[in-house]
């Protein structure tokens, strides 16, 4: 963090790319703080999921602006085209796309509370980044300097050293796509219908007609 | 000569904070795990910013194991909410104190 003033005083004095630089940066910053906030006051959820499409989109210029170009890529296509348009289907499924009050507070004095912790929370971070030796290398282009593009680097590197995480997250992959089935699955209808705890009386249960023994699969 | 890290850092740390207080103030349960998406792209803006900074395409490999993860999350975050509304009709949080002691 010592050298965000010398950010400003060395781009006074660099070259014209350099302004693009700048200028894009704090672009992009701006739509990705703005839609951020967006995602958390929105009172609309449709309205957050496309403020959160609007900060995706901001990080992907910054993963460009920093030769990160494939991961720029895939946050478009990932995040933007399949993650979004998840959560959407979900909000529209459901029906819970109608405005929510957000002045009115549960807890008493949670959100003082949840807002001083978060700046609490940053100032430490933003502290933890001034004092500590990581952020003392000089600014250079990702990974190493052999004239292969980003898309090359990260496939070799995807394929050779972290090949074994590359195959968890396949696996990973085909977990998550068995549960989720498995959570949206309706219970078949032979089957007892399973009762929410507050529903059902003591005497409910036992006057219910169980289901024959030997009558489930 | 480029934007400094540092910027980049700093505005992983906001981005992150704000998705940390999202997840705090808000009671529904769809932006709630948007919030955690807002988390999960400050960890990613920093992976990239130290992979420049450090010479090291690790950084960005790890960002690309993140984004599945993020993936496969939502994934199951999403069919939870679906299941819990079909037996409650509820995407509110607070409703959920079914184990409240």
């Amino acid at each position: 963090m010592a050298g965000l003033l010398g950010t400003l005083t060395a781009a006074s004095t660099a070259t014209h790319a350099s302004w693009v630089d700048v200028g894009t940066f704090a672009v992009a910053a701006a739509i990705v703080l703005a839609g951020a906030v967006g995602v958390v006051v929105a009172r609309n959820p449709v309205h957050s999921a496309l403020m959160l499409v609007m900060t995706l989109f901001g990080i992907a210029v910054l993963f460009v602006l920093q030769r990160a170009d494939f991961l720029a890529a895939v946050q478009v296509i990932v995040y933007a085209g399949a993650i979004v348009v998840l959560f959407l289907f979900v909000i529209m499924f459901l029906g819970v796309d109608r405005e929510e009050n957000i002045a009115a507070e549960p807890l008493r004095g949670q959100r003082p509370l949840a807002v001083a912790l978060t700046a609490l929370g940053a100032t430490g971070l933003l502290l933890l980044g001034q004092v500590s030796a990581w952020t003392t290398g000089a600014p250079h282009v990702a990974g190493p300097d052999t004239g292969q593009s980003n898309v090359a680097l990260l496939g070799k590197s995807v394929y050779t050293t972290y090949l074994f995480p590359f195959e968890a997250t396949a696996a990973l992959l085909v977990i998550a796509v068995v549960g989720a089935v498995v959570l949206a699955r309706r219970p078949p209808a032979a089957a007892e219908p399973v009762r929410t705890d507050e529903s059902a009386t003591p005497e409910d249960r036992a006057d219910a007609p169980g289901p024959a023994e030997g009558a489930r699969p | 000569m480029t934007v400094n890290p540092d910027w980049y850092l700093a505005l992983g740390v906001v981005l992150f904070s704000i998705g940390a207080l999202g997840v705090l103030v808000r009671r529904n349960v769809l932006v709630m795990l948007m919030c955690v998406e807002l988390m999960l792209n400050a960890a990613n803006l920093t992976f990239v910013t130290f992979a420049r900074m450090l010479h090291d395409i690790g950084g960005q490999v790890l960002v690309f194991f993140v984004l599945v993860v993020a993936a496969a999350e939502v994934v199951v975050g999403l069919g939870i909410v679906v299941a819990i509304f079909r037996r409650r009709s509820t995407a509110t949080a607070d409703d959920l104190h079914a184990m409240k002691g």
